[in-house]
Order: C-alpha cells, then structure tokens, then sequence
C-alpha cells in the first residue's frame, strides 16, 4: 500500500515552491495517502506491451507561415506585473547576498 | 409579454428578428435578474452591465442595417472565469490571479464578440477549475438553484447556475474531467464538451491540457448546437486545435428534435452504473433509455472493461499535467506576489523566497493537494509506476471506445452517479468528491465529445438527474441528433421543460 510521509510532501512541496506550514502538512499528508491508496491499483493494469498515450488526437509539430504578427506592447505586457521598472518586471534578488 | 427570461435563445433569436424586443431590452432583463438573485446563487465573479450594454446597443443596430453578425447576434452569453476576457477580470476561482484583467481574449470570447454576443460576466468556478462542487472557489461556492443549501456541480458550477436560475440564456464552460457536464446533470441543465481540439483553448487558463475543453452551456440542445458553431472551428493560435469544419450541429439538432431514431444503435455501458449510482438516478435513466427505443434506437450492451480504471488514470494524468502548467504562477510577471519579511541578519527575501510565499498564500488546499499529487507522480523512481502507467491506461480507454463504437453509434450512462449533495458534505474527503465524475471522466482521457442532458428529477429528493450521451471523435452532431430527440420525448412527457419545475427563487436576495 502507497503511504507518503509527512516529511515526503514536505520535500515535494519543497520541490513545487510551495511553503507549507506544518498545519498543512498534517492535513494534506494522510489526504495524499488516501488519494494514493484509492489510484494504487493502476499498476497492474497494463502490460508491458501497451503504448502510452500522451494526447487524444495524433498530432505532429504544427507550423506556421514565418511571418510577423503584431503582440503585446511592452506596456500591456507590464501592466499586470507586481512590479516594473524601465520597461522590464522587476524581480526580487535572484542570487544569494554576498 | 412573453417571459424573455424563461426562453430558449432559440426562442430570443426569433423575437429579435421579429422586432419584438431588442438585445439592449433582453441584456437588461439578465443584469437585473441577476442584480435580483446572484446574492443568493454567486453565480457570478464578476458582472459587466456597462459592457453588456455597449455590446447590445451594437447588435440592435446591425440588427437594424439588416447585417447580424451570426445566428445568435444578440443574445447574451455568461463565460466561465477561466477564459480570459480583454479588459475585464479573470481570476479562474482563485487569489493568485485576483483583480488580474488580461491583456487579450481567448479565441471563444472574440468568437463571441464577433458575433455579437453581450458578454454579461464571468461565472464562478473551482479554483483554477479543479473540483466537482465549486466549493474550492476562493470566492465562496455558488449555490444549486433547485436548493440553495446544496452544491451547483463543478467546476462550472457559475456557468450551470446561472443558466438555470435564468440569469442567462447561454453560457460557456470548460470540462477537463465533467466539469460541463456534471454540473449539467446537478443544475438540470444542457452541457456539452466537443471532441478534443474542437474548440480552441487558446486564452484558456490550462488546468490539464490534454483533457481541457471549453464547450456550450444552455437550457436547450439546440442552444448549445447554435453556440457551439459560434465558437467552434480551427484556430492558429492552438497547435491542438483541429483544422476541419465543425458540421452541421444545428442542422442535427433540428433533424433529431423530429423525435425519430430508427436505426440508431445505442450502446449502454455497463461499467457505468449499478452499484454507487443512486437509484433515482438509474431510473431515470432506464426510463430516457426506454423512450429512445420507441423512437426506433436499438439498444445493445457495451463492456468498456478498462473504465474502471478511468478514475485512477484521471488522477495521476490529471494533476502531473496541473503541477506543471500552474508552475507559472510564480509572482514574478502577473497574479499575486507576497513579500516575507527580511530575515533578522536583514538579509532581503530572493525571488524564490517570494514565490514560496505567493504559492502558498495564492494557492487554495485543492490546489496544493493536486500540485503535490503532480509532483509527486512525476519524480523519479514514481514516474513509470504512476504517470507511465496511466498513459498506458488511457491507451487501454482508447482501445475500449474503439471496440464499443464499432457496435454503437453512440454509448449513454447516467452523467453523474447523484443529484446534487449539500454544501460541505464532501468537502473534507477528497476521493469521495472525486467519484463524482465517474463517468465523465473516460470521455476526456480518450478525447471524445459528450453531452449531458436533464433526464428528469429523482424520487428520493425531486433533484434534478442528467444523461450522459458519447459519440465518436469529431461526430459531435450525433450528440445533438440523440439529445434533441430525447429531449423531444421527454419534455412530452413533462409537459414542458424541466427547469419550469424549479424553484423562481423570487425573493431569494432577502
């Protein structure tokens, strides 16, 4: 039977750039062990020989004339940004100080 | 006076034509009826009247040049949060994206607006479309207008609600997993998800792209043909969508609104009903399945074995798919950005402490639950157990509806295993909300389309049931033939509508 550990979903949520606090991972931990426990029996299900499927419709690479097309202003590209500064989103800092 | 509110946009298609009443009378009648009873239902995020307005005195004068842009120039339209609208919010049910308003529309809205239709607002929904009861909207769940104690199905619980408390005649929902055509089902309304690259999904704010798709949502068959034309069709900008015409939906709605089916064979899958299924569902069930038989349908049963492993696949594609395409959320360029304090050396929060903070106070438990789920099925050393196996799974689904259309035309279930639940009854156990969509949920693993009609209200509770209808990739009209046939039938049989039996909620807003 698939368990996850507290300390498991910690590190996935880790993983995921999500800060969980301890109260969520005590809720959300025994959730994902039951969702895990209820979908667990996917694994005997197909054989070796069965294909996977990633997508409905067989689709190839789609191309498009290259030609230009008008896009976003900078303006309306920005205008929705926490921050921005000379045309640009301003980010926090993205190294370490030092 | 004709009750404009209680139409079909069939029926507002003919009055406008008529000269009877005007888009700018009719998208006033909706704002006020919504002004008047969305306290009650929060059908709606967010309400547009001064948009609706300009929208529909626009279509009243081409109306009056003798130049309507479509077939339903004028009519107005709801649209669920989760496309995005130029000009006006769209949060997709959650506080990462609130008070975001795009910078462009989703080609369903400019579809939309090109003919002509007054967008009244964006509906309430799931956050970020995940769930089956809209109760993990950040905004508060919308309520069932049949009982506004209990829950309008999910996520398109808005878009399903506010058609069938009248608020509007048409609206657009999205269904990755059933989240048309569930709430269809709950809401006694018409819901329908076109095969797979039918419509474009591009400006839909992704959830599981290989599953996603956007579709019509209305009180009658017909509606949704005539919607889903208009929105409906090949376009550029989505890689996925399908470069061939829609068809004839309308023309196969009028032709099965005739009420004959000679010929039809129907197959009934058995893997989706009897047990869990309530039996005022399978009843009425049983009774639509009788009436398509003396309409001349053949009935045969179908065995779709892999389906019972739909729900398991759904669950590992599902959010493997949501935790990658919400990774970009990451408060850097648009959508929430939450700054922790400085550390006590002073050193300032990075881009990464920043983005930790965001997702967690942005994100809903939903949400989180199924990033993890996601994160988890794809990492190494899981990922050939859980997400390779599900692929191969849905290859096996494939192969199932392969078999069963080469006996059918088309296969018909129950929609949803029940009628509506009560408000908070679920929402502490994640898996049992999830059996909800049971039976939806094979339809978007193999990409065919599928459309939910109201078969009739269950003994146990006088709640609303739904009838489920599947047809083969890219043969959409079937579902149209099919469903407006039964609707025929049973609306002979009821004396009208179903919705007529529902509650006005007149005085809801005291």
């Amino acid at each position: 039977m698939p368990e996850i550990s507290r300390d498991e979903v910690a590190h996935l949520a880790d993983l995921a750039r999500i800060d969980l606090s301890d109260a969520e991972l005590d809720q959300i931990a025994p959730q994902l062990s039951v969702i895990l426990e209820s979908i667990a029996s996917i694994n005997e299900v197909a054989s070796d020989d069965i294909p996977p499927t990633s997508h409905a419709l067989p689709l190839t690479n789609v191309f498009r004339d290259d030609v230009v097309v008008p896009g976003l202003t900078a303006e309306q590209a920005l205008a929705m940004a926490p921050e921005s500064e000379q045309q640009r989103f301003s980010v926090p800092r993205i190294l370490g100080e030092e | 006076m004709t009750d404009y509110l209680l139409s079909s946009a069939t029926e507002l298609v003919a009055a406008l034509e008529a000269g009877e009443t005007t888009s700018v009378e009719l998208t006033t009648l909706f704002l006020d009826r919504i002004a008047a009873v969305d306290g009650a239902v929060n059908a709606f995020l967010h309400v547009d009247r001064e948009g609706a307005l300009a929208q529909a005195t626009a279509s009243d004068e081409r109306r009056a040049a003798g130049n309507p842009a479509s077939a339903l120039d004028g009519v107005p339209i709801a649209v669920k949060d989760v496309l995005a609208t130029e000009g006006l919010p769209t949060t997709c049910g959650s506080k990462m994206l609130e008070g975001w308003i795009p910078p462009y529309d989703a080609t369903v809205v400019a579809r939309l607006k090109q003919a002509g239709l007054p967008i009244l607002g964006k509906t309430n929904m799931d956050e970020f479309a995940m769930g089956s009861s809209t109760e993990h909207s950040a905004y508060g769940p919308t309520h069932n207008p049949w009982d506004l104690d209990r829950i309008p199905g999910g996520s398109g619980g808005g878009s399903a609600a506010a058609v069938a408390a009248f608020e509007a005649p048409l609206a657009i929902g999205t269904d990755t997993g059933g989240s048309i055509r569930q709430p269809g089902a709950v809401t006694g309304t018409v819901g329908v998800k076109p095969t797979y690259g039918g419509v474009s999904r591009y400006g839909l704010v992704a959830m599981a792209n290989s599953l996603d798709q956007a579709g019509p949502v209305s009180r009658t068959v017909l509606d949704s043909a005539l919607l889903h034309e208009v929105i409906g069709g090949h376009d550029p900008h989505d890689s996925t969508s399908i470069d061939q015409p829609v068809g004839a939906l309308v023309e196969a709605a009028r032709q099965g609104a005739g009420g004959d089916l000679s010929g039809l064979r129907v197959g009934v899958i058995k893997e989706l009903g009897g047990d869990g299924y309530q039996p005022g569902v399978l009843a009425r069930f049983q009774e639509s399945l009788d009436l398509l038989v003396a309409a001349g349908a053949e009935v045969v049963e179908v065995s779709c074995p892999s389906f019972v492993h739909a729900l398991a696949a759904y669950y590992l594609i599902m959010p493997s798919e949501a935790s990658s395409n919400l990774a970009k959320f990451d408060a850097m360029r648009y959508g929430l950005r939450v700054v922790p304090e400085a550390a006590e050396n002073g050193t300032q929060p990075s881009a990464e402490d920043v983005m930790r903070a965001s997702r967690d106070a942005g994100f809903g438990d939903e949400v989180k639950r199924r990033i993890i789920l996601g994160t988890y099925a794809l990492s190494s050393g899981y990922y050939d157990a859980y997400y390779g196996q599900a692929q191969k799974v849905r290859t096996l689904i494939s192969r199932d509806f392969d078999a069963a259309f080469e006996k059918a035309d088309v296969l018909v279930s129950p929609t949803a295993p029940t009628t509506a639940f009560k408000l908070g009854e679920k929402l502490d156990d994640p898996v049992a909300m999830y059996l909800n969509d049971l039976a939806t949920i094979p339809a978007n693993l193999a990409g065919v389309p599928g459309i939910s009609l109201p078969s009739g209200l269950a003994d146990e509770d006088g709640l609303p049931a739904g009838f489920q209808v599947l047809a083969p990739a890219l043969a959409d009209d079937r579902l149209y033939r099919v469903g407006a046939a039964l609707e025929t039938l049973l609306e002979k049989k009821w004396g009208g509508p179903l919705l007529a039996q529902a509650p006005t909620l007149d005085g809801a807003s005291a």
